[in-house]
């Protein structure tokens, strides 16, 4: 009954969004009143019918309701509960409903914040995110219902494939669909701006804590994932550049260079039509991932839909939705002018390399995750790109990016380059070579010059992003939220930078064969192999080893890997186990049985890689701290007062200047 | 500098930057592209001499040895038309089992042995890497196609 339910509140979703869309696009367009009026309720509905879609599948979980061929494929009656509810995204078609229902929430807040703006802007952007809605509802019904029954039931479920029971990864899916659904918004945005043709910084405003927000969930959300890779998967690496991977990062890498880009168009106007395209190429890249995703185009860890009417499906909304978009672009483009000028050593010059530095990154992170597909598709042969080419080239891109930050910090808007700050940016400087050259030369002398750059622009930029609040601290002036957000968020990418080059560098892995009592050297420890014993879990079996690490004789930790055995999928699981420790993590990972007593054991001593992640945190972190900034809070009423005031016609005016 | 020739030196320093980030784009590509053969092409001598590639193909049954307690394993890969011997020196993926599909990284030696550094294993146990299942489903297709004639 409840799956059924289920499906019926779907198709009322669907029905809703097409309201939302048509009342929401056309309404303002034929300037019908009442036909805006019901873009809200049909908002509302179509929350209130995906959360019962939602609620039915959760119940069909929480119930061992093997009947639904969904459930019966991704849990079992031995799963915890927890599990259960979790087990909803554990694959494709559930994944889309919390696609849907993450939709369904953020146009729910869209639709509170933009209460009090114009009507018939507020309603356009409702109903641009209609049309998103539209799409996955139909996809979803068309080709991935999760509701459909199994006949006869199964007897029992095939349970959640056991690399999935992990609290992290039940927590990582929501987290980066939200940030991957919210540049719905910031698209939604700029479609209604465009459809409306008022581009003014208005637009801007109004997009740019949605944008971070969104970014915020984003950045937890990829550290979420990389974290789960490094103590779940088993075997310590914590980023692959797998297509999936690269899926979520190219969104990330444009949405922080819309965020960027957004501040320019706010305060000065500029970059206006390059935001607008920020804007849709965030949303187009989030689309795109979905796309390399779920249609299985792609060799992934993660594909786990190889059903070609899906593929093609995504690709046509795909096309859809961005040629929309563009068309929309290359109507509206051609009026936008900026008014302002600016030099170019001034803080939007430094803004717009930023931006080119993070779209180019985007581009070869995109075509190195789409070489296979085209060099496949023109018959050149099969080939797969990995980290020898994708760690190299992001570096081109990411050290400039790093040093430009730390002097862009300086410099102010329009004019007047960074003249004034030169001695504190060279004393930042001068300290983040000192620091680099010293942790070079003292402590790792043979880890090749990444290290040191890595660690001296690092600490160049931790401090150079100090420099200003720490001055507005000291004169006894406020720090807004936005200055605090951004300053954290520097940081973050200041830690990050010293973190992740440092892991890079530095981490020392090796396989050693080892039979009780016998220990090996890995990176300046002794491994030693203690005992072996049983262990039995609620759905497992398995062995699990003792494993100290000790240094110049002293125990450092005591590890207990483990090799499980899941009974219903039969599958083989390896538990890694990682002793945490401030400057390094210690992990090991137990092998298979060699024979003559030995087994196969894994040691790897990664220093600095929880950095990695508590940096992303501190960008993320940042970035709310810049969107709970006062003036987003005023911005409606900003707005409404232009709104009332303005009448000005779409964002005119003469050259262009800069970019 | 009037602004239109700063304009100019502006937009040249972007088309230039994006130009060297391109070029240095396509050279790691070259360099840092891996590609796909299965035991046949290697048979035919399709791979490039002394080149990194991926090898494919069914791991064959009874063919893992390992000398007790050492962590170097020998194995056959096959495509059901030509085998290839691999050896492999460190642990092996959970999902690595006899009669299953495998892909490894790794060089050929003068002597026709695949040293592979890289094993790769999947989350799903029933997933085949796609240019496996399709490489077998070719051998298999022109199998089944030349049955006819030799009867």
């Amino acid at each position: 009954m409840l799956p059924e339910l289920g499906e019926f509140a779907l198709i009322l979703a669907l029905l809703l969004s097409a309201l939302q869309a048509f009342f929401g696009i056309a309404g303002p367009a034929l300037g019908r009143a009442r036909w805006q009026d019901s873009v809200v309720p049909a908002v509302a509905g179509q929350f209130v019918m995906v959360l019962t879609a939602v609620g039915c599948l959760v119940a069909s979980f929480v119930n061992n309701d093997f009947s639904v061929q969904y459930v019966a494929e991704n849990s079992n009656s031995a799963l915890p509960l927890f599990y259960r509810v979790a087990a909803l995204w554990g694959a494709h078609e559930g994944s889309l409903l919390l696609w849907i229902f993450l939709l369904a929430c953020w146009t729910l807040a869209v639709a509170i914040g933009v209460a009090r703006l114009r009507q018939a802007f507020a309603v356009r952007v409702l109903g641009v995110l209609g049309v998103v809605s539209f799409g996955f509802l139909l996809f979803t019904l068309a080709t991935s219902n999760p509701f459909l029954r199994l006949d006869p039931a199964a007897p029992d479920g095939r349970d959640l494939n056991p690399l999935l029971q992990d609290p992290a990864l039940a927590a990582h899916p929501p987290i980066l669909y939200t940030g991957y659904v919210g540049f719905a918004v910031a698209f939604a945005f700029a479609c209604a701006a465009m459809l409306e043709g008022k581009l003014d910084e208005t637009w801007a405003r109004l997009t740019r804590p949605w944008a971070s927000a969104a970014w915020a969930f984003l950045t937890c959300g990829i550290a979420l994932g990389s974290w789960w890779a490094y103590y779940d998967l088993g075997w310590g690496g914590y980023w692959f550049w797998d297509p999936v991977e690269n899926a979520s990062f190219m969104p990330w890498l444009v949405g922080t260079a819309l965020i960027h880009s957004l501040a320019a168009t706010e305060k000065r106007g500029l970059f206006k039509s390059w935001t607008l395209l920020l804007a849709i190429l965030a949303f187009s890249m989030s689309l795109l991932g979905t796309f390399l995703v779920r249609s299985g185009v792609l060799v992934s860890v993660h594909s786990f839909a190889a059903d070609p009417t899906r593929g093609i499906f995504i690709l046509i909304f795909l096309i859809v939705m961005i040629g929309g978009a563009f068309s929309l672009y290359a109507w509206r483009a051609p009026a936008l002018r900026s008014k302002a000028g600016f030099e170019i050593v001034s803080r939007e010059s430094f803004l717009l390399f930023n931006n080119i530095l993070l779209v180019v990154a985007a581009a070869t992170v995109l075509g190195g995750t789409l070489a296979p597909l085209i060099s496949d598709a023109l018959h050149l042969g099969t080939l797969s790109v990995g980290p020898q080419y994708f760690g190299p080239m992001f570096l081109v891109s990411m050290l400039p990016l790093l040093a430009l930050v730390s002097v862009g910090l300086h410099a102010k808007w329009k004019r007047g380059g960074v003249v004034e700050a030169r001695r504190p940016i060279l004393i930042t400087l001068g300290v983040g070579v000192v620091v680099g050259l010293a942790v070079f030369v003292g402590a790792f002398a043979d880890a090749g010059w990444l290290t040191p750059v890595g660690i001296a622009l690092g600490v160049w930029l931790i401090l150079s992003s100090l420099i200003d609040p720490l001055d507005r601290l000291r004169r006894g002036l406020s720090l807004s939220r936005a200055v605090l957000g951004m300053t954290v968020a520097h940081i973050g990418l200041g830690v990050f930078a010293i973190a992740v080059t440092s892991v890079q560098s530095f981490t020392h892995e090796r396989d050693i064969a080892l039979a009780i009592g016998e220990s090996a050297p890995v990176g300046g420890y002794q491994f030693r192999f203690d005992k072996l014993e049983s262990v039995d879990g609620p759905n497992y079996d398995g062995v699990g080893a003792q494993i100290s690490v000790l240094r110049e004789g002293a125990l450092v930790a005591v590890l207990h890997p483990e090799k499980r055995h899941y009974f219903v999928q039969g599958s083989v699981m390896t538990e890694a186990s990682i002793a945490v420790k401030p400057t390094r993590n210690i992990l090991v990972a137990l092998g298979e049985d060699l024979g003559a007593g030995r087994w196969s054991i894994r040691a790897q001593i990664r220093p600095l890689i929880n950095y990695v992640w508590i940096a992303a945190l501190i960008m993320a972190i940042g970035g709310v701290l810049a969107l709970s900034d006062r003036r987003y809070r005023t911005a409606r009423v900003a707005a409404e007062r232009a709104a009332a005031g303005g009448g000005s016609a779409a964002g005119t005016a003469v050259g262009e200047q800069g970019a | 500098m009037t602004p239109r020739r700063k304009r100019m030196t502006f937009v040249a320093g972007v088309v230039l930057g994006v130009a060297i980030a391109g070029g240095l784009a396509l050279r790691a590509f070259q360099n840092n592209v891996t590609f796909f053969f299965d035991p046949s092409q290697i048979a035919a001598g399709e791979v490039p001499k002394g080149e990194r590639f991926r090898l494919g193909g069914m791991v064959t049954k009874g063919s893992v040895e390992r000398s007790p307690g050492s962590l170097e394993v020998h194995f056959i890969v096959t495509d059901f038309k030509h085998d290839v011997p691999v050896s492999y020196t460190g642990v092996l993926p959970d999902l690595f089992r006899e009669g299953t599909g495998v892909v490894a990284h790794g060089r050929l030696t003068p002597q026709g042995v695949f040293v592979a550094d890289e094993v790769l294993a999947k989350h799903d146990e029933n997933y085949m890497p796609p240019e496996v299942a399709r490489s077998l489903k070719d051998q298999h297709a022109s199998v089944t196609r030349k049955l006819p004639d030799a009867s």
